[in-house]
């Protein structure tokens, strides 16, 4: 039995146990339902094996809003835990773990992929595309998200969470001070995820710079496009950033280097360097889509045109290239010097002019406009004041000597929660509400969704708001209680509450996908908002194909101007179509890595080869194979557009 | 699968032209790569610690002969692409062979070096600077060893199916990949072991 005694989480309590049951518990479940409806030839056919960028970016969506719910979890015990002085809900350890996979889960395993998703399902429907560059390369970076992610949401029931902050700085991430096998798994894990978005990264840029439909020049594109090509320059720059620090991580808790430790010449100041650099892109990653989003919404809603197209992209690209000098201000109390910091500083505060022009275009574009408050507008609506707070608690901390009283205390809590709920968790929500019809083709109810989001942009505000005055107050990030004394009881109480409120915006936000789904009308127009790019040009739900006949634009608002006497988008007849076909090899190849990452994080090297050659057999495979994909015959076409016709009829 | 007979084979496709961007912009990724162990090679050079400084291990002999080798095959692929324009299938494999055999050779010399540091007590374990020396040196062995099965797959291919779109397609690219480690190695000869002889 000694060998089975690694996977025991060394730190157990009730609550483990009862996460290990009911983990054990529904994996059974699925299963079990699964092959008792006899589904998996359905899901391997449809879903396992599909290289649609419309199958694959709802499977993200969905998976990112799993992990929004293991986000949330932690984020809720986190405040139960603070709510009231000296609580004894959570120790020291679990609070640690805590607050470590909630902002490791909510970046890179729910703002993330939720983004990829939508990425994923809106971009080549935006340029008139049929698919992406490599379809087949898309399934794989989806597994290996996937898979990644799973490997890291089992941390806690097997062998023991990471704990030493998403950050994993040293020497606390190192072997001495963090024992157990979950800093491995945040060094695995993220790797296999990294990978797969890395792969995103070159994919889309691919499939922005070629595959655009004839007319669409580079500043004809619709603004969320735009933001997407720029993400994903960012990601593929960044991203083998952090494939260095992990591996450089993963040899030092594993091979006894010395990259990070405090002995034989390490520099653990290495690693907070490294892991900012890519640290820092990260977060525009997460937050110029969500420009792109709203930018979308707005111009929808104010039926406008967004206003400085122009000056809109240039402020994206501003914002790329200034996001990769801006690093050090996450440390500045870590002793550069004035010289250092002040630059730092600059670059920083810097940031503030693009982000500042983004909110005076949309404010612009909503001058005049008829605005019509729907579910996705009001999430854009909501966002520019509550996002301007963020961005301006933001250049108080960029004054490098002001952040000495700011540094680790819940004033910077409260700042970063201020940019990423209204910027991209906002954002996602309504971009999930705005494409829904899209992909389904019906809406999802107004009604409540009006209650989720009052619920959720109040909550956000009663959680976040305190944590600005009891972070000036001296109240330290990341400390697991505090006594009665210090007086952060009642406003900590307050974050609670608004927490609370947050969690019924969230069921709101589930029961409203459960009720429109049963309830909602049915074939709505492929158009119901009346928007303005290529996207409402085809049918809804999209046929596998996108587009019967490739559109020929002039304008970034092309369909709009379609629709308003402008020039025909469809010319021509149909034609044959090639498709890519669908593959398992993506989803072998997710779980064989996921095998290796669970085999290194326990360092069990004989099964950790043995997968490192599955997925070499994998590569080689594909080496080896001949795909030529398949064609759509002309009377397939006309029978699909027949039917999607009626539909929307 | 429309061909373009304008261009040359391995471009004469949409699918071929996305393919060869698409690797050049993972090529800019594999740039971004080893800049980062670059930069903290140069961060960690002076960090030894009780262990020994470049200078003390650096062998001239072997590193000549890794750097004469891999210059050599990154000319040799290229005469084999030139081979492929010209639709001659037995010069570009012939061609393709001798680079294989010429990454192996620089391979085996390298694997030679890793054990002779080892030998001498400048193993991964030992301070900052071995630690990141032999990981910088690893990271762009490892590239060379997959690019020898990768040309393996791709030399086997072309006998198998001849030149096709879509085998010399994958020839091309296979080329860009081998001339980038051919760069990365040029970077490392000059900035870690001329520098540190120096």
């Amino acid at each position: 039995m000694d060998y089975f005694d690694r996977f025991a989480v060394p730190h157990s309590s009730p609550m483990i146990v009862g996460s290990q049951i009911a983990i054990a518990v529904t994996v059974l479940a699925i299963l079990v339902g699964v092959t008792y409806f006899k589904k998996w030839g359905y899901l391997w056919r449809e879903w396992f094996t599909t290289v649609d960028h419309k199958r694959i970016g709802i499977m993200y969506i969905l998976a990112a809003l799993l992990m929004l719910f293991r986000g949330g979890a932690d984020a809720l015990l986190m405040r139960a835990q603070t709510a009231i002085p000296d609580n004894g809900l959570l120790d020291g350890q679990h609070y640690n773990e805590i607050f470590t996979t909630h902002g490791v889960v909510m970046i890179l395993f729910m703002a993330m992929p939720f983004i990829i998703g939508l990425m994923n399902i809106v971009t080549p429907l935006q340029i008139g595309a049929r698919d992406v560059a490599f379809p087949r390369l898309n399934a794989v970076s989806f597994w290996l998200f996937f898979w990644g992610a799973m490997l890291f949401n089992i941390s806690f029931v097997v062998g023991g969470s990471p704990d030493a902050g998403w950050t994993a700085y040293f020497p606390l991430a190192s072997v001495e001070f963090s024992e157990s096998v979950g800093m491995n798994y945040y060094a695995i894990a993220i790797q296999i995820a990294g990978i797969g978005t890395l792969m995103t990264g070159i994919n889309f840029i691919v499939t922005i710079l070629k595959m655009r439909a004839p007319g669409m020049t580079l500043m004809k594109m619709p603004m969320f496009t735009w933001s997407i090509l720029i993400t994903n320059l960012i990601i593929v720059f960044a991203f083998p950033v952090l494939t260095v620090a992990l591996a450089l991580m993963t040899m030092d808790r594993m091979f006894g280097t010395n990259f990070f430790t405090m002995a034989n010449g390490g520099s653990d100041m290495l690693w907070a360097n490294l892991f900012w650099i890519w640290g820092h892109p990260e977060v525009y990653i997460v937050i110029l889509p969500a420009f792109g989003i709203y930018s979308e919404i707005i111009s929808t809603f104010a039926r406008r045109n967004l206003y400085g197209y122009k000056s809109m992209v240039v402020s994206m690209v501003a914002i790329s290239v200034l996001s990769f000098v801006v690093w050090a201000h996450h440390f500045f109390t870590m002793g550069h010097g004035a010289m250092v910091n002040g630059i730092f500083s600059v670059t920083t505060m810097a940031i503030a002019v693009p982000t500042g022009i983004k909110i005076f275009n949309w404010l612009f574009t909503l001058w005049r406009g008829k605005i019509e408050f729907t579910v996705p507008m009001l999430y854009s609506l909501a966002f520019i004041p509550i996002f301007t707070i963020g961005g301006v608690t933001g250049v108080m901390l960029a004054m490098a000597s002001a952040d000495y009283q700011y540094h680790n205390t819940m004033f910077l809590v409260a700042h970063f929660h201020y940019v990423l709920i209204p910027g991209t968790v906002f954002s996602v929500l309504a971009g999930f509400t705005y494409w829904w019809p899209k992909i389904f083709n019906f809406q999802l109810s107004e009604r409540i969704g009006k209650w989720a989001f009052w619920f959720i942009v109040v909550g956000f505000n009663v959680t976040f708001f305190p944590m600005f005055i009891t972070g000036l107050d001296g109240q330290a990030r990341r400390m697991y209680t505090y006594s009665e004394s210090t007086g952060y009881g009642p406003l900590n109480m307050l974050s609670f509450v608004g927490a609370l409120g947050l969690l019924l915006g969230f069921a709101f936000l589930v029961y409203n996908i459960y009720w429109s789904t049963r309830y909602a009308p049915r074939n709505v127009s492929s158009d119901p908002w009346n928007a303005r790019s290529l996207e409402w040009a085809t049918h809804s739900p999209v046929p596998e194909y996108n587009f019967a006949i490739v559109p020929e634009v002039d304008s970034s608002q092309a369909f709009w101007d379609s629709k308003n006497n402008g020039p025909a988008l469809f010319k021509g007849k149909y034609k044959e179509i090639h498709m890519p076909n669908n593959s398992g090899v993506p989803f072998i190849l997710g779980i064989i890595f996921f095998v290796w990452g669970f085999a290194m994080v326990f360092s069990m090297w004989i099964f950790a080869i043995i997968a490192t050659l599955g997925i070499f057999a994998c590569m080689a495979h594909r080496s080896f194979e001949k795909d030529h994909g398949h064609h759509i015959t002309v009377e397939e076409i006309e029978e699909t557009e027949k039917k999607l016709r009626g539909a929307n009829a | 699968m429309k061909i373009d007979n304008s261009l040359p084979l391995e471009y004469s496709t949409e699918e071929n032209r996305l393919k060869i961007l698409g690797f050049w912009i993972f090529l800019g990724a594999e740039i971004a790569l080893f800049a980062t162990l670059f930069a903290t090679y140069f961060t960690l050079v002076d960090r030894t610690a009780n262990g020994p400084v470049g200078g003390d291990i650096f062998e001239v002999t072997p590193v000549l002969i890794e750097t004469i080798l891999l210059l050599t095959s990154s000319f040799t692929i290229g005469l084999g692409i030139n081979a492929m324009r010209h639709g001659s299938k037995n010069a570009m494999m012939i061609f393709f062979i001798i680079t294989l055999a010429l990454g192996a050779g620089f391979l085996g010399t390298e694997i030679y070096e890793f054990k002779h540091y080892v030998h001498i007590g400048a193993g991964l374990q030992v301070s900052a600077f071995t630690s990141i020396l032999l990981t910088l040196l690893g990271t762009h062995g490892a590239h060379v060893t997959l690019g020898l099965f990768w040309g393996t797959f791709i030399v086997l291919q072309v006998k198998k199916r001849g030149l096709t779109p879509e085998t010399t397609n994958k020839a091309f690219i296979y080329s860009l990949y081998w001339h980038f480690l051919d760069v990365v190695w040029i970077f490392i000869f000059s900035f870690v072991y001329l520098k540190g002889m120096m």
